[in-house]
């Protein structure tokens, strides 16, 4: 997925142009909001710290793990294995790092080397990276059954602890997303480098010709994206306590998802990490609480996140379209 | 000689050999013993991979960013459709296996329906319609305990000589698919399109008449696929299709088909099929866990997808 892009937001005039970005920029934030009114509406008791806290539950592996994707996808790549890899570092976390902490840590910061490789392996062969991170899943996924062909372990106190903060007035879910996002937002959208890794996405041949290594900047954001998988597994593990295999399955799908609905574009380096937080919390809050509430049986939560997609991904094509019209 | 040595110049050689290799090292592990029974086994299993795999194959021809993920989904829907509609009953299969044809057919429009009015990316548009079907599925193939009539399921585990006849249907498939790929207008439609669509539209080719029959067809399979999966194994589930995400992808891929698109190959789908079946046939021969099976069988698709792959000019 490295050349150029197929479906290209179309060009505008320079009034017109600021006011479709403004709508699209706001569009994570509206299907929150929607989201969340819809669910005052059903549910007002929902609306409260301990309501927030509850519904939110999940909010910060996801928004990690959609981090984490939005690296990989800011340089035109895609991550297959994020789900499997948040469950194998899930393992990890719930037998060595309590039992063996060395041991444990060295486990996992060699599995964000193991990123590192795979972005060189796909840079220097110019191999997809739907392939390769494919393949990747299978070898995460039985990695973990080896390590725990149970489900099983115990998270280590320190992240019990850590994952059960309750700070005063705002849930700890909702700091912690806030300062993820603005810790990404600042590395990625206001830094020098940040400028040079999102144009790896947009114009490789600009940036190499700026005299930049497209190399470093692949294995850059590959290692990123690691080193986020990693957080998004140990949070996870955090709140249920107990790993499994199969844990961090569904991630893969969610954080794709995620970063889409949050405003990322497919090809050409534009993401925002802002945005896919966003879209993090929207796909968690839309996937279980709002169909509980709405009386909605569990089958249909999947498509509840498709739908959703598909209806966000709507309205932008809806508001790209209006915006040439004029 | 310079003949026989040419056809070692063609990519899709190496996955035929690599299958052999497997192969190889599966029987000599058990001595010689049930080398034949192996090919047997594997034949089928590898038939149900090169149905879809062809139907990604047109898919991922058609440029970058084109690839079907709603495979697993769709196969899943169209085992469970195919069964409600022949309710065990032979008289009904013919019209069950319409059922899962139009069942896929509908994913595949669905499809390309999202793409051309949403204009998102084929990837975020079968991942998102894969969503909606696998809750279709959920909810309508619950609890669903139907076999499939006695002679759909004799039919699909029929051999002659040995040779399952799903084998010998999917090469006369496959066969066709070439001919499709090479002399129709619409494979070298797909072909000129996935080389450069604009250049391709600027020719004349109906470049979107073009994408709709590829996801079309791409889905068809899938429903086909889906229905004689549940022939197979006796019984439809939702996730009879989930190992065609990676094995459909996979054998396009590892056949010599280019990921850039407009570079298609449909005799190494059925090298890369016989090679992944028999590598997981070899790996049970050897006994190894289920976790180490996971591993190693990503790891040689990492390895040899990384052998394979020239360098791309950007």
């Amino acid at each position: 997925m490295t050349s150029s892009s197929a479906v290209r937001p179309p060009r505008l005039s320079g009034r017109a142009r600021s006011y479709a970005q403004l709508l699209r920029t706001l569009l994570p934030a509206l299907s929150l909001t929607l989201i969340l009114v819809a669910i005052a509406y059903l549910n007002p008791r929902a609306i409260s710290y301990f309501g927030f806290n509850l519904m939110l539950n999940l909010a910060i592996p996801i928004a990690l793990a959609t981090l984490g994707q939005m690296f990989v996808i800011t340089i035109n790549e895609l991550d297959l294995s994020i789900g499997t890899f948040v469950g194998f570092v899930g393992c990890v976390t719930a037998t060595w790092v309590r039992e063996a902490p060395l041991l444990g840590v060295t486990v996992l910061l060699s599995s964000i080397g193991v990123y590192a490789v795979l972005g060189a392996l796909i840079h220097l062969r110019g191999l997809p990276s739907i392939v390769v991170t494919l393949g990747m899943s299978f070898v995460w996924q039985g990695l973990a059954i080896l390590l725990l062909p149970q489900p099983g372990g115990k998270a280590p106190d320190w992240l019990l602890a850590l994952m059960a903060l309750k700070p005063p007035l705002v849930p700890f879910p909702i700091i912690a997303t806030l300062v993820m996002a603005l810790v990404v937002h600042i590395g990625l959208m206001r830094t020098s480098y940040g400028a040079v890794l999102r144009g790896a996405g947009g114009n490789p041949q600009a940036i190499g010709r700026a005299g930049w290594s497209l190399f470093t900047t692949k294995v850059a954001m590959f290692a990123l994206a690691g080193t986020f998988g990693v957080l998004s597994g140990m949070a996870l593990i955090g709140i249920t306590t107990a790993a499994d295999a199969n844990i961090g399955n569904g991630y893969t799908l969610l954080s794709i998802a995620g970063v889409i609905l949050g405003g990322g574009e497919f090809v050409g380096g534009r993401v925002s990490p802002i945005g896919a937080v966003i879209g993090a919390l929207t796909l968690a809050l839309a996937a279980s609480p709002l169909l509980t509430f709405m009386h909605i049986p569990p089958d249909w939560q999947v498509a509840a996140n498709g739908a959703i997609l598909i209806v966000v991904l709507a309205a932008r094509a809806l508001i790209n379209r209006r915006e040439a019209a004029r | 000689m310079t003949q026989a040595l040419r056809i070692f110049a063609k990519p899709w050689i190496w996955s035929f050999v690599g299958a052999l290799v497997v192969w190889l090292a599966a029987i000599s592990f058990t001595g010689g013993y049930g080398a034949g029974g192996m090919i047997t086994a594997a034949l089928p299993l590898a038939a149900f991979t090169v149905i879809v795999g062809v139907g990604q194959m047109f898919v991922i021809t058609l440029g970058p960013g084109n690839v079907d993920l709603s495979l697993p989904a769709n196969i899943g829907l169209a085992s469970a459709v195919a069964m409600k509609v022949m309710g065990g009953d032979d008289a009904m299969v013919a019209l069950g296996l319409l059922a899962a044809l139009a069942s896929g057919t509908a994913v595949g429009v669905a499809n390309y329906l999202l793409i051309r009015v949403l204009r998102i990316p084929p990837i975020i548009a079968t991942l998102s319609s894969s969503f909606i079907i696998l809750s279709i599925d959920i909810s309508y193939g619950r609890g669903l305990q139907i076999k499939p009539p006695p002679a759909f399921a004799d039919f699909a585990n029929f051999q002659v000589l040995g040779v399952p006849v799903l084998a010998i249907g999917t090469v006369i498939f496959a066969v066709l698919a070439g001919i499709a790929l090479q002399r129709l207008i619409y494979g070298r439609s797909v072909l000129a399109i996935g080389q450069n669509m604009r250049a391709a539209w600027l020719a004349g080719i109906a470049v979107e008449r073009t994408r709709f029959l590829t996801y079309a067809l791409s889905g068809a399979l899938g429903g086909i696929d889906g229905a004689l999966l549940a022939a197979y194994f006796r019984g439809a589930s939702v996730d009879i299709g989930n190992e065609y995400l990676l094995s459909s992808i996979a054998v396009v891929v590892i056949g010599g088909t280019s990921v850039a698109g407009g570079k298609a190959n449909v005799p190494g789908i059925w090298g890369a099929a016989l090679f992944l079946v028999l590598l997981l046939t070899m790996l049970n021969t050897f006994g190894v866990s289920a976790g180490l099976r996971l591993v190693l069988t990503g790891l040689i698709i990492v390895g040899v997808i990384t052998a394979a792959g020239a360098p791309r000019a950007p």
